[in-house]
């Protein structure tokens, strides 16, 4: 299975302003000095092996939307956040228009940064294309119609070119779609969100964004860790510290990465790639988190070793 | 898991021992909070000796969290002391240090709050 993430900041969609490109010009200009870099393979060698991620590149600002590529035709999606807009059009290029394509998408919850990249996705403008779009809440065709209506958006709902249905699925409840076994799971978050563990080939996933875990109920810890249960990877909201996360965000329904760490090591998860990014966070700020977070396993592990990594647009991750 | 508590004049000095996780932070919730009770302007100040802390899961410091909000609603002073290594880079990774005065000793946490109790604590 293949997870490709096309947007992976939390809350809202980013990008980098004029000063924190010169930023990263100067910090590798900086580090260049002195070297012999005559040729663009010195050069591109340099950037990619001796500076680090967060100047060399960037995490990225699209809201969330992670690709799911288990190698069939259809393909299958995890929430529809600005991300989407850039999977269509990487698909637009690679594939063009005339092939009709079927997607299946699975919804964390209805928050705006989660859809609101559905209006800007070029495959719901195409006739042919099947878009199924599945999620335990109760409203989700509502939602969808709404950020399509006036005043939110010139081009309404009804004039959609492909064809959208929406499929509502039950929390704990196993179901099996576009080739893969999913399982919802209700998690803590205003309005509720729904978290997904995806089993395809003796492999699992599982999607668990904008959930807030409060490790001080046992018996829900208990409950998290078994849905975590040896997932070979486990794409976690590590939106805040710990601290704010108990003190004045308390409430609001993000986590943090030490909690990730946490129940991925009670659950003997194989791989944490910490998601939904503070939006107030450059690269330099989630590359220390990563950093951080990579040392708290280190010094927490006991038997089993987690491999710990940062999602960022663009990221494709094999397991 | 194990609380204890001692006094040096307004002072008390709480001491955690062992590991605290999602397990036993309940436990460690109602062993605790009962010696911050007077924690408050005019009335105790608190120091947590945690030098024989050997780990705390967020469960645990969710736990610390609400104590200090408790104590900081009635202007009491609470504190942490004598962090292990693996304490300390636990509190900072999770930005508990932000939260909490943390001084490298029972001493230097007593000669900060009150020189009473410092003087006490040295005369044994």
């Amino acid at each position: 299975m293949r997870v490709r993430f096309w947007g992976t900041r939390g809350s809202l969609p980013v990008s980098l302003t004029a000063e924190d490109i010169k930023a990263k010009i100067v910090e590798a200009l900086l580090a260049a000095a002195g070297r012999n870099l005559k040729t663009r393979a010195d050069v591109e060698a340099f950037v990619e092996r001796d500076l680090p991620f967060s100047i060399s590149h960037t995490y990225g600002g699209n809201s969330s939307c992670v690709e799911l590529d288990v190698g069939s035709e259809q393909h299958v999606l995890c929430d529809l956040g600005t991300g989407v807009r850039s999977f269509g059009l990487n698909l637009l290029a690679r594939k063009g228009t005339r092939a009709a394509c079927t997607f299946h998408v699975f919804m964390s919850h209805l928050h705006w940064d989660h859809i609101m990249g559905f209006p800007f996705f070029p495959h719901a403008y195409i006739p042919g294309n099947r878009i199924v779009i599945y999620g335990c809440h109760p409203g989700m065709e509502e939602a969808f119609r709404r950020q399509h209506a006036a005043p939110c958006f010139p081009v309404d709902f009804s004039r959609l070119a492909a064809k959208v249905e929406f499929v509502r699925l039950e929390p704990g409840r196993r179901v099996r779609q576009a080739g893969l076994e999913v399982t919802p799971k209700l998690q803590l978050h205003s309005g509720d969100s729904y978290g997904y563990r995806f089993e395809h080939g003796g492999k699992a996933v599982v999607y668990s964004t904008d959930s807030e875990h409060k490790t001080d109920d046992a018996a829900a810890t208990r409950d998290v860790v078994e849905f975590f249960r040896n997932a070979d990877l486990v794409i976690f909201d590590a939106m805040y510290s710990l601290a704010d996360s108990v003190s004045v965000k308390e409430d609001w329904g993000h986590s943090s990465n030490v909690v990730g760490v946490e129940l991925c090591q009670l659950a003997r998860a194989k791989h944490l790639c910490i998601y939904h990014h503070e939006p107030v966070h450059n690269d330099l700020k989630i590359g220390s988190v990563l950093q951080e977070t990579l040392r708290l396993e280190e010094i927490t592990r006991s038997d089993h070793t987690l491999h710990v990594s940062s999602a960022y647009d663009g990221l494709e991750i094999i397991v | 898991m194990q609380v204890t508590a001692v006094r040096y004049a307004d002072v008390l000095v709480v001491a955690v021992k062992g590991r605290i996780d999602y397990m036993n932070a309940e436990e460690f919730r109602a062993a605790v909070l009962p010696y911050l009770e007077k924690c408050a302007a005019g009335g105790d100040q608190v120091v947590l000796d945690l030098s024989r802390l050997e780990y705390v899961s967020s469960a645990g410091l969710r736990v610390l969290m609400i104590a200090a909000k408790e104590v900081r609603a009635r202007k009491g002073k609470l504190v942490a002391v004598s962090l292990q290594p693996v304490v300390r880079e636990i509190f900072e990774i999770s930005r508990f240090t932000l939260v909490f005065d943390v001084f490298e000793s029972v001493q230097d946490a007593l000669r900060a709050l009150s020189p009473t109790a410092a003087a006490m604590a040295h005369t044994g």
